[in-house]
This record gives C-alpha cells, sequence and structure tokens, in this order.
C-alpha cells in the first residue's frame, strides 16, 4: 500500500514534470486562493493589533461622550460629519459634581476645527482643539515647556494657546515660542506652553494641534455653543459601567429626557472597549469579504484543475489501457489520477503559503515603516485551513475525472488514437 | 500436457442501437501448456475480440471459458485484473510503452499491481538482459528503436511469470529486421517452455508458431499443426 502511494506520487509528479507551463498555470488558481487565505488572515490580526494598540493608548477606562444617539451597533451620527448641537459645556460641569457622578474622576469637553495660524511670515493650516483644564489629566499628556492653560483661563475666554510639538516645530523652528503672540482668524493668542511629543493615538494626531481654552474656542473662533465631544474617566476599570450609568442618567436630566429606555437620548456614551467592538465589526466584514474571495479563486482554480484533469485523462487513454491490461482495477486507476490532482492542488497551495506570507510580511514590513504598530503573524489555523482548503479541492474537482479514467473500458483505450 | 485454455462455443455479440453484430458465432477450441498458437485471420475476421476475450480484457456474450481449470466468466472486474496481472502477459503492436519513463521503470510496471514484487524486482533486470538491452536499462523509451521498444514490451510481459503471452501483431510495426529478432524470442521464449497466443494477419509470420487456428467471419476455419515451421535467426540476438 505504501510502495502504491510513493509510486503513485512519482508518476503524478513525471506527468506533472511533463507539462511545466500547463501544470503551473493550472496551479496558479489555487496558488493565488491560498495565498489570499494567508494575507486576509495575517493581515486581519495585524490590523486587529494595530487597532488593539491605539485603543489601549487612550486608555481603557477612558468613556467617550457623542452628541446624537447612536443606532444599534453602528456609530452616531456626529462621526459622520453630521452637526449635532446637544452636547454643551454645562452637560459636562453637571458630570462633574460628585453626587452625580460619583465615580468619576474627571471630564474633558472638546470643541474642533481646522484653522490657519499665524506667527510673523509663517503661516499653517492646523488642527485647532478647544478644551477644558482638565485635557491633560484625561489624555495623560505632558506639557514640555511653560504650562497649561488653568480652570480660570477655560471660562474666562482667556486668548492663551498651548502648541502641539509638530506645530511649535513649523511654526516656530528651533526658537522659543512661549510668550510670544500667534494669530488664530485674527485674533492674537498668547504661547503659554508645548506639548510633549505624543505621536498618533486612535488615529488622532497629537502632535499637530493647537490647544485653546474652549469658551474661546465657541466663542471667538468657531461662533458656536455645543460641544463636539466629551471625554470622562471613571476612577477605576471596574466603575466603568456604573460611570456610564451615571452619566447617561445625568445627561437625561440635563436634556430633560424622561424616557429611562435610552430610546429618546441624544447623546452617545461609550467606553472605549465598546469602540474597539464598533471597529472589530466592520474588520470582521471586510474579512468575510475577502475570505469570499478567496473562496472564489479557490473554485476557479478547482474548475480549472477539473478541467486539466480531463486533457490528461484523454491523453493518457492509452496509458490507462496498458496498466488496466497489465493488472489494474478500476480503483488504482482512479486514484492515481486523485492522487496526481491532490499532488497539483497541494503543492500550488505550499507555494501559496510561501507566497502569501511573503507579501503578508511586506505589508507588515511597510506597516512598521510608516509608524505603525504593526504584528506580523500568520497563524498554524491559516496554513491548516489553506493546505486542508487545497487538497479537499484537488480531492472534490479531481474526483470526476479520476472516476471516468477508472471506468474506461480497457480494449477501448488501448484502442484510442 | 495440461489444458491451460478451453473455451467452448464462444459467441461475442455487440448491440448498437437495434443492429445486433455477431463477431463470433461460436468458437470451440484447446490450448495446452508450452504451445505456440497463431491465431489468423482478415481484419474483421474476429481474431482480435477472440484475443481479447482470452486475454480476459473482455467478456463473451455466451460460452465456455476456461483458463487453468477456473471459469472465468464468473469472475468480477477485479478478480480479471488480478488474474490479468498474475496470469497473463502482453505484447501489443503498438508497444504500448509508458512515455518519458525508462526501460527498467516500464517492465516494472505490472509490479505495481502485484503483491509479490521483491522477487520480480530483481527478475526485471535479467529478464532485459535475455531480451539484449542491458545497456539500455535508463534510457527514456522514446529514446530507442522499434525493434528495441517491443523487447521492452516483450519483457514487461515476462516479469510477472506469467502462465501465457498475448501477442496481438507483435511485428506489425517494425521492419522486417526488427521483427525477425521479435519472432527469434518469441520462439526462444516457446522453447524454455512459456505459452504463446500471437495474433496476426499474414501467413508469412503465423508460420513461426506451431500450431495455426484460422478464424474468418467468426467462425474457425481451420486449425492445424504447421508442418514446415520457420525459424528466426537474425544471429545477433540470443547467443
Amino acid at each position: 500500500m505504501l510502495t502504491f502511494f510513493t509510486q503513485s506520487f512519482k508518476n503524478s509528479f513525471r506527468a506533472l514534470l511533463a507539462n511545466k507551463t500547463r501544470s503551473f498555470l493550472t496551479m496558479l488558481g489555487i496558488i493565488i486562493g491560498v495565498a489570499a487565505v494567508i494575507i486576509i488572515m495575517a493581515v486581519g490580526a495585524g490590523a486587529q493589533s494595530l487597532i488593539l494598540a491605539q485603543i489601549k493608548g487612550i486608555g481603557s477606562d477612558l468613556i467617550g461622550i457623542l452628541p446624537g444617539k447612536s443606532d444599534d451597533k453602528g456609530p452616531p451620527a456626529s462621526v459622520m460629519g453630521i452637526v449635532i448641537t446637544t452636547l454643551t459645556y454645562d452637560d459636562i460641569e453637571a458630570l462633574k459634581k460628585k453626587n452625580n457622578v460619583p465615580n468619576l474622576l474627571n471630564a474633558a469637553a472638546y470643541v474642533k476645527g481646522v484653522e490657519t495660524v499665524v506667527w510673523e511670515n509663517n503661516e499653517l493650516d492646523t488642527n485647532l482643539n478647544g478644551t477644558t483644564a482638565s485635557y491633560t489629566e484625561i489624555e495623560s499628556s505632558n506639557v514640555e515647556e511653560g504650562r497649561f492653560f488653568t480652570e480660570d483661563e477655560e471660562r474666562s475666554l482667556a486668548r492663551v494657546a498651548v502648541l502641539g510639538s509638530k506645530v511649535k516645530e513649523d511654526l516656530f523652528g528651533q526658537s522659543e515660542a512661549i510668550g510670544h503672540k500667534i494669530k488664530i482668524k485674527k485674533h492674537g493668542f498668547e504661547v503659554i506652553g508645548v506639548m510633549a511629543e505624543k505621536g498618533t493615538v486612535a488615529f488622532q494626531n497629537y502632535d499637530d494641534q493647537i490647544l485653546i481654552p474652549i469658551s474661546t474656542a465657541q466663542k471667538l473662533i468657531l461662533g458656536i455653543n455645543h460641544i463636539t465631544m466629551a471625554r470622562a474617566k471613571a476612577d477605576s476599570e471596574e466603575n466603568i459601567g456604573r460611570v456610564i450609568a451615571d452619566i447617561e442618567k445625568t445627561l437625561r436630566e440635563q436634556h430633560n429626557i424622561t424616557d429611562l429606555s435610552g430610546d429618546q437620548d441624544d447623546f452617545t456614551v461609550q467606553s472605549a472597549s465598546e469602540a474597539l467592538d464598533t471597529i472589530t465589526t466592520v474588520t470582521d466584514a471586510l474579512k468575510y469579504f475577502l475570505a469570499a474571495m478567496a473562496a472564489i479563486s479557490l473554485l476557479v482554480g478547482g474548475i480549472g484543475i477539473m478541467n486539466i484533469m480531463l486533457v490528461s485523462v484523454s491523453e493518457r487513454t492509452r496509458e490507462i489501457g496498458l496498466r488496466k491490461a497489465v493488472g489494474a482495477t478500476r480503483a488504482n486507476i482512479l486514484s492515481q489520477f486523485l492522487v496526481e490532482s491532490m499532488a497539483i492542488t497541494l503543492i500550488g497551495g505550499i507555494a501559496g503559503i510561501i507566497f502569501g506570507t511573503l507579501i503578508a510580511f511586506l505589508v507588515a514590513l511597510v506597516a512598521g515603516a510608516l509608524g505603525y504598530e504593526w504584528e506580523f503573524s500568520i497563524s498554524i489555523i491559516s496554513i491548516l485551513l489553506a493546505v486542508g482548503v487545497s487538497g479537499f479541492v484537488g480531492l472534490i474537482f479531481g474526483l470526476y475525472p479520476a472516476d471516468k479514467a477508472g471506468r474506461l473500458d480497457p480494449i477501448e483505450a488501448l484502442r484510442y488514437e | 500436457m495440461s489444458i491451460l485454455i478451453n473455451v467452448e462455443n464462444l459467441q461475442k455479440v455487440y448491440l448498437s442501437g437495434d443492429i445486433e453484430t455477431r463477431v463470433l458465432r461460436g468458437i470451440t477450441f484447446k490450448i495446452e501448456k508450452g504451445e505456440f498458437v497463431s491465431i489468423m485471420g482478415p481484419s474483421g475476421s474476429g481474431k482480435s475480440t477472440l484475443m481479447h476475450i482470452l486475454g480476459l480484457l473482455d467478456r463473451a456474450s455466451s460460452g465456455l471459458y476456461e483458463f487453468e481449470g477456473v471459469d472465468v466468466t464468473k469472475l468480477s472486474d477485479n478478480e480479471l485484473a488480478k488474474m490479468r496481472n498474475e496470469k497473463i502477459g502482453f505484447v501489443f503492436q503498438a508497444f504500448n510503452l509508458l512515455p518519458r519513463t525508462s526501460v527498467l521503470e516500464n517492465v516494472k510496471l505490472p509490479l505495481a499491481y502485484s503483491n509479490d514484487k521483491s522477487s520480480m524486482d530483481s527478475r526485471a533486470g535479467a529478464i532485459l538482459k535475455n531480451v539484449g538491452l542491458e545497456h539500455r536499462l535508463t534510457y527514456f523509451t522514446n529514446q530507442i528503436s522499434g525493434g528495441e521498444k517491443q523487447r521492452v514490451a516483450i519483457a514487461r510481459a515476462l516479469v510477472n511469470e506469467p502462465s501465457i503471452i498475448f501477442a496481438d501483431e507483435p511485428t506489425g510495426n517494425l521492419d522486417s529486421k526488427s521483427g525477425t529478432q521479435i519472432m527469434e524470442i518469441l520462439q526462444h521464449l516457446n522453447n524454455e517452455g512459456n505459452t504463446i497466443v500471437m495474433v496476426t494477419h499474414e501467413t508469412y509470420t503465423s508460420e513461426h508458431a506451431k500450431r495455426i487456428i484460422k478464424i474468418m467471419d467468426g467462425r474457425i476455419v481451420d486449425d492445424y499443426l504447421v508442418a514446415k515451421r520457420r525459424i528466426a535467426k537474425d544471429g545477433e540476438m540470443l547467443k
């Protein structure tokens, strides 16, 4: 039995080597399909690791408060760029009161915009972030030079600005920034501090922004009364659930919402881990889509194999006749051709694994070079899946031609021209 | 002498649609061990069909066929394959060797479907030496001449030590010199005790056998021993 299989494999390789170009082209469908499976699994895992790292960067004890209600599992409309004005500075002040949300450590409000900043002859388009004095605590950000603005300045329309490290660099270069006057929308602001470099966390660049007191940004620059979003921190991770419930209760009181089921809410309170779930839903959908593409590729590859095996069977009709004449049974012939089609798919599968791993490694390399925390991982499961699927494809699509070969009448086969 | 093949009233009818073609119309004869029989007849006489049935590649429509005393008409396809593997050697007009495969591998082909391998494995080389091809073992079959190809085919037919060798127009695709060599080998094998049944339409070739069975329109029209047997002597082969 063992010698029979080694013999079958030898025969298969001989047949495959005899038509190198044809064998390669036949394998191509399988190579692409298997490579796709490997790449999808690896890139999927890499993207997930990236998102996880980003979310961890914000801190899992962080709670986001957004205007507008989120429907089902999707994010609230405000994320999509629709302006909703239901959330205000007073709402956040209410949250900070101990009897409203006892387990709240602190909360910060934000208004955001993009403005041109001018210093002497230098101009720079950057993100304007009007926020509260609690910003440094909420975002775990540190001031490198000078100081952050105070709660008094936050409320008194003070014209002070704290620069992100990149803005400082672009606007002032090596020279001193503290104490200088910059202009935003023709209003002069005094630079009182420069933030330490932080990089990109949760897809938000912390270095390319200017921080000014929220009231100043609302009244002087943007001319609005609402806030874009708010963030809150719980005193411990265990209390996140309680804090979210308390925040929701407080905001309903603030907005005179009597329906406690949440259906009437005009805001969304979400923890970082919940936001992660939302993102995972999206990446999972993408993964399934790509997996479907891979499946189609494998299917097409399998049909190609069936086609070429049928050609091979009719080309080797006389060989089949001879083998039967010297004692091969129907099962012998059938298994010979099955082994051959499985050999094609398995070799194709192995080539696909190598090819796919190479691509996934390149993606990880490029992502790493771009500064993302991209984890390169090829799971055993994806390799087993690829080998299993390609072997299965060879078996299924090889079955019909192999059966046809096995059923050939030896006399007809021997006479075949 | 023991009876190797016993056929009685063998019939073969092909049905295509409503048209019935009677290829064999009652064939009866016996072949004993050690015989060298030529089955002769023009094309369409049914001689190839008869050889296919005798060689267990085909089944008769009716009649008795005993091979070594076994009624083979009742055997399953797999049992027939096993008998072909163990008892029968074939030599075809078109050689039917595997391309891109060495001479030695071709000779060993029947072993792939046999249970008793080890003894035959060593035999392959020895048989190739007997047919004068020991210098061609590793050659591919597309690198050797027609006469050499047929000698490889004969070696392949011998490797399982069959009870009988069927040769279907063995010299049909060969020049006269190569043909003579093949006949010399077959006669030599017969002298060593091998039973040989050869199908041919040439009187000259058939006269190398000891006995001739003539077939016409599916019936035996003559069955006689060759009085003046031709002896193939090429001189270069088989010292």
